[in-house]
């Protein structure tokens, strides 16, 4: 079964209570990000400060699968070095998240992702 | 109906260890065994190149591709075989138009006419061709039930109105258009405006007579009415077709090439460039078949049949939202819905664990999305070889959707 993700009460706590979960003013980046499936969007914004991701929040609406996955995704970025960010792969998702996606399911999983890659180091 | 669930072989598969409830016929329909053996048969016995050869196989070949066009005109009440196109499927037959009627008939300042609740390939490509040609492209709105706002549809209609391009059944709302009456709206406030139906989700469902509605142009595809994916139809008017210029070149649709000059083949091998899907001409004449056997009105009353149903049982379920009329008459073999918080994709993941194959997304209608003020829908369609047993099961997996959100 590869909608494991659903019975991980960790995820349905992310998708009922996302963290970081709203809009940065004056943000010295905003980055958005379509999900081709079903045209669902998630917009980044981004502090910086001294080469380090500062804050970070996001917003948007999502399927449990990605807004769980924007949520520990974007927790697990706070402080780290903006030239870490390029080097986060899809199974670096897929380990945060504790399980496989299905296949039809991997583009809502990286959603965050892809827009974390537009970032530039 | 009679039961003929043991014709359609993929319906014994198991998903997740569940026996298949395909709910998902809008998108494509699955194929009876008789489509599948026709397709193999031609290729076993009757493969070649059609209107070329002097050989008894090339015959046979074009004597099958040129029987089906026939078969597919008879089922839509067409009586000039030969206004029959044979494309990929109901985005190439609107393409068409919009390139080789459209390209030669739309230029500044003219008006387009289409409905927000048009699936993409009845949306995009007048969209495309009014920013190309300096066009206006307007957008009718639709009422609460789904129904098409006759009135805003008649005020649309100008004397700058060139085409005006509208589905007969919604893929979203399931909503069925009386096309014949909108026809006679538009012809009234101005009678050469061009009308193109999109009838993708009419055909496979009811019984249509392009010959009674009175438009110009009607697109429909054979993947969703039992046939193989990759054949498609666009009839049209005669007189518009034969004025229409050719929209890909090539072999089969010339009459004669010079150094210098080409002149075209006659209707409707002018718009059948190359090599077509013969094979796939042949299971769609089967198609035709199957379901004039069976009867379009007893497919109709079939449908009816489940979208009460559905409609009865879902409306029982607390957080389940419905969208587009609950009349099953104005409706066909569509139910959209959404689970009050939970987006489609993730209740469609949790239907799958079931083995119930639903639709979730935009379902190439975002300007419908947008208007409904939703992001995604979920979507059950039915067709002959679903039964209330298959609501049933989706209306369970509903519940272990609500179960596993806590809902």
């Amino acid at each position: 079964m590869t909608n494991d993700l659903y019975y991980r009460e960790e995820i349905l706590e992310h998708w009922q209570n996302p963290l970081n979960f709203g809009v940065i003013k004056n943000a010295d980046l905003v980055i958005e990000q379509v999900n081709p499936l079903c045209g669902d969007e998630v917009t980044f914004y981004f502090k910086f400060k001294d080469g380090k991701i500062d804050s970070v929040k996001f917003s948007g609406s999502g399927c449990a699968i990605s807004i769980a996955s924007a949520s520990i995704l974007s927790e697990n970025i706070r402080n780290k070095k903006v030239s870490a960010l390029s080097k986060i792969t899809g199974e670096d998702v897929l380990k945060l998240l504790g399980g496989p996606v299905a296949p039809a399911r991997l583009k809502c999983a990286f959603l965050a992702l892809e827009a974390l890659r537009q970032v530039q180091g | 109906m009679k039961d003929n669930r043991l014709d359609f072989p993929i319906l014994s598969k198991k998903v997740n260890g569940k026996q298949i409830a395909y709910l998902d016929s809008a998108a494509t329909s699955q194929k009876p065994k008789q489509v599948i053996d026709a397709i193999s048969a031609y290729y076993r016995n009757n493969n070649a190149n059609v209107h070329r050869g002097i050989h008894t196989l090339s015959v046979e070949a074009t004597e099958a591709y040129e029987g089906a066009r026939k078969k597919i005109a008879d089922f839509v009440g067409v009586k000039d075989p030969t206004e029959i196109v044979f494309v990929r499927n109901a985005t190439e037959a609107i393409n068409l138009v919009a390139y080789s009627w459209g390209r030669l008939n739309i230029s500044k300042g003219d008006e387009i006419v289409v409905t927000v609740a048009e699936h993409h390939s009845n949306f995009v490509p007048w969209q495309q061709l009014a920013l190309e040609n300096g066009a206006v492209l307007k957008i009718v709105p639709i009422l609460d039930d789904g129904i098409l706002d006759e009135e805003a549809f008649e005020e649309a209609i100008t004397s700058k109105t060139k085409i005006v391009s509208f589905f007969h059944v919604s893929n979203v709302l399931g909503t069925i258009n009386d096309v014949k009456r909108q026809v006679k709206i538009v012809r009234g406030k101005r009678p050469e405006t061009r009308i193109l139906i999109d009838g993708a989700q009419a055909v496979p469902h009811m019984a249509v007579d392009i010959s009674k509605i009175g438009c110009d142009f009607y697109v429909f595809t054979g993947h969703k009415m039992l046939g193989p994916t990759g054949i498609g139809v666009l009839w049209g008017r005669r007189e518009l077709l034969e004025r229409m210029p050719p929209f890909m070149f090539g072999g089969e649709m010339i009459s004669k090439v010079e150094f210098n000059k080409s002149s075209w083949n006659e209707l409707p091998w002018k718009f059948e460039a190359g090599t077509p899907d013969i094979a796939g001409a042949v299971g769609l004449g089967v198609a035709a078949d199957y379901l004039n056997k069976i009867g379009m009105e007893n497919v109709r009353e079939h449908e009816i049949e489940l979208v009460d149903y559905a409609i009865k049982k879902l409306s029982k379920i607390e957080n389940v939202e419905i969208f587009g009329s609950l009349d099953s008459k104005k409706r066909g073999g569509v139910v959209a819905f959404n689970v009050d918080g939970i987006h489609a994709h993730d209740v469609a993941s949790i239907l799958d664990e079931e083995g119930i194959a639903i639709r979730s997304g935009h379902h190439c209608a975002q300007p419908l999305m947008d208007y409904l003020r939703i992001k995604s829908a979920a979507r059950a369609s039915f067709y002959i070889y679903n039964t209330r047993a298959d609501v049933d099961r989706l209306v369970g997996g509903i519940e272990k959707v609500k179960k596993v959100f806590k809902l």
